[in-house]
């Protein structure tokens, strides 16, 4: 391996652990009520998000679900622009209007953040039409929970990037429950992969919790698509260790069943593996969380200090030319 | 000036928008190799390519929600729907996806996209496929709404829709696409801003509130009424959102009577809004209660008869008009 792969796969690591330090924060200050709404939590699924970004270009276009902070600070916003949005803040990645599940950030292609599920399986759609109709190389990665799949939009939107032959990643971070009701309850199909095949969409399952694999089947559609454009669909097997929001305590499964997930954890596999290689030291790694734990808890002193949206500015995002009719 | 059909002058619209902005394009059912099931996109898959003229399947919530997509990295579609009432099955992506974008995001992504097709009861197409939407959509904050009723606001304001920064929703008049009307050469650029109403003939008893297809109605009663010594002034609204307050109570201030009659239905329709400005804001200038006249209250039935009984109609809107004008 090249050095500046390992230098990126040490960066890595530092993202995920900022994604699960984040969370850990941003559950701790929902229940201090200073973040409102819902609010869903990324933490046992960082690997997928992280082995995405780190086999794309920076201006990839990347759209998700409502569980999206990770896919944020994967894309480059700020701790501080993340944690300020939770507490509705002017200085939020959304400027404190859209919350956690509506973070944008334009400048770093993350394009939400959106909450109606499978709806924005057709924006996605819409962004690699897009691509396709300029004539670029881009990819759209279009991530969305195993929940979508059973949603008219989803399909919809399948037919369409395949009709049209459009350079995009449908990602399935099949987390394995769509709020509280399992997969096998939910969907009439013996792996959820098998919905990409009845669209003559190529499709492969990858192990979710494993940065690596989810790097190298990213980067080798992603090359594929860029030669030409075509749609493709990664199931990403993962587990979200927390309830499906903060207000559910996840019953519905066993102790054991987290464990066993819990054994299998995303950073701690990639940091055996940086470890066993001898490119990533105790000290170092240790290094890396406290940062890494630094970083969140200044965003939580930044959110807390920063101003509240101006009232006076309450039309002012509705059109965009400022009409109030 | 020359008299193009409502359909010519929507073509007429596309074509100029298509060909002035590379960013453009037309998506929807039938759209291309069909030309259009009412024919609007006739010879634009001819002149324009399949790459920017681009027929879809029957997928009505995913070529909206693609639309929208691809408005968040500036391109500028126009998506048609066969029907308007054919919406109600992308509702989601009209509602939910396109105008709230811009606030979700805190700014930073406008859609600047153009929904445009047929709106409103046609001829005894049944209740799924005669939905006069415009009062659903203009109660969403974020977008746009126009219903044109003559040619020239039809190529006017669909020219001004695909050019603005926002969700705009053209709904066109599908009992009106064969009518004609007096509209400027193609080489005079014609750009009618929304949220201005037109005064389509001046009166002085009563101001008759219209838009779309009742606009052709209210024109039709006022020249009857003109016979009985009524004098109704029409105000065709043109844009139902934003709304042109002014010219509204300019005209009712003038002739102190007003009758509202509007193609959707009675409950929280357009015509309940315009209602309650005229009251809250020109109150002394009325003599009389506001009347509404709209379609009954019911899903609309398929026998003949019973539509006519549903729709406005001359009758009612006379009635209406001696009513308030107690005559």
């Amino acid at each position: 391996m090249q050095r500046g792969e390992q230098r990126d796969e040490v960066e890595m690591l530092s993202l995920m652990l900022l994604i699960r330090r984040f969370e850990e924060r941003a559950s701790q200050q929902y229940q201090a009520q200073k973040v409102g709404g819902f609010c869903h939590l990324y933490i046992g699924q960082e690997a997928v998000v992280a082995g995405a970004v780190a086999a794309v270009r920076d201006d990839d276009y990347v759209i998700t679900a409502y569980r999206d902070h990770a896919h944020a600070l994967a894309r480059g916003t700020s701790a501080n622009a993340c944690m300020a949005e939770l507490f509705g803040k002017e200085t939020g990645c959304s400027r404190g209007l859209g919350g956690s599940m509506h973070f944008f950030d334009r400048k770093n292609h993350m394009y939400g953040g959106h909450a109606i599920v499978a709806a924005h399986v057709p924006l996605a759609v819409g962004m690699a039409f897009a691509i396709k109709y300029r004539g670029e190389d881009r990819v759209t990665l279009c991530f969305f929970g195993d929940g979508a799949i059973n949603q008219g939009a989803f399909h919809e939107a399948l037919n369409l990037a395949a009709l049209y032959k459009l350079p995009i990643i449908f990602i399935c971070e099949n987390n394995l429950f769509a709020m509280g009701t399992s997969v096998k309850r939910s969907t009439s199909l013996k792996q959820i992969v098998d919905r990409a095949e009845g669209y003559d969409i190529p499709g492969e399952v990858v192990d979710g919790m494993n940065f690596r694999e989810v790097r190298e089947k990213i980067a080798e559609v992603a090359d594929s698509i860029r030669k030409e454009p075509h749609p493709a669909f990664l199931e990403a097997r993962t587990y979200r260790y927390r309830g499906h929001s903060m207000s559910d305590p996840a019953s519905y499964r066993t102790k054991e069943e987290l464990e066993k997930y819990r054994l299998d954890d995303p950073i701690t596999r990639l940091r055996a593996q940086l470890t066993r290689e001898e490119k990533l030291t105790n000290e170092q790694f240790d290094q890396l969380d406290k940062q890494a734990k630094e970083t969140v808890l200044a965003a939580v002193k930044f959110a807390g200090e920063s101003p509240q949206p101006p009232l006076e500015r309450l039309y002012d995002y509705t059109y965009a030319d400022g009409a109030k009719p | 000036m020359r008299e193009i059909t409502y359909r010519q002058a929507l073509n007429e619209a596309l074509a100029e928008e298509l060909e002035r902005d590379p960013n453009v394009f037309l998506m929807g059912e039938e759209v291309a190799e069909y030309q259009g099931a009412y024919k609007v996109s006739q010879g634009l898959l001819q002149r324009f390519g399949p790459r920017r003229i681009i027929d879809t399947p029957i997928s009505e919530n995913g070529f909206a929600g693609l639309g929208v997509g691809a408005a968040m990295v500036g391109l500028r579609p126009i998506i048609e729907f066969m029907t308007f009432s054919f919406s109600l099955v992308a509702f989601d992506q009209v509602v939910n996806n396109a105008p709230n974008m811009f606030t979700m995001s805190g700014g930073q992504f406008n859609i600047p996209i153009t929904f445009r097709g047929p709106n409103g009861p046609a001829h005894q197409l049944g209740a799924t496929h005669s939905h006069a939407t415009e009062n659903f959509y203009a109660s969403v904050p974020g977008l746009k709404v126009c219903a044109p009723a003559t040619p020239r606001d039809a190529k006017g304001l669909l020219k001004t829709a695909v050019r603005d920064n926002n969700p705009v929703l053209v709904l066109e008049a599908e009992l009106l696409y064969s009518s004609k009307g007096m509209v400027e050469p193609p080489d005079e650029e014609l750009l009618i801003p929304l949220g201005k109403a037109d005064v389509k003939r001046e009166g002085s008893d009563v101001s008759i509130i219209c838009y779309a297809q009742t606009v052709p109605l209210a024109l039709k009663v006022a020249a009857q009424l003109e016979e009985e010594d009524i004098s109704a002034e029409i105000v065709d609204l043109r844009s139902i959102k934003p709304l042109d307050e002014k010219a509204i109570f300019d005209s009712v201030t003038k002739t102190h009577r007003a009758v509202i009659v509007e193609q959707d239905h009675p409950f929280c329709g357009v015509g309940a809004e315009v209602c309650y400005r005229i009251q809250k804001n020109i109150f002394d200038a009325l003599d009389a209660p506001i009347m509404r006249v709209s379609q009954e209250d019911v899903p609309m039935p398929y026998n003949e008869r019973l539509e006519k009984a549903v729709l406005p109609n001359p009758d009612k809107l006379i009635a209406a008009v001696k009513q308030v004008c107690y005559a």
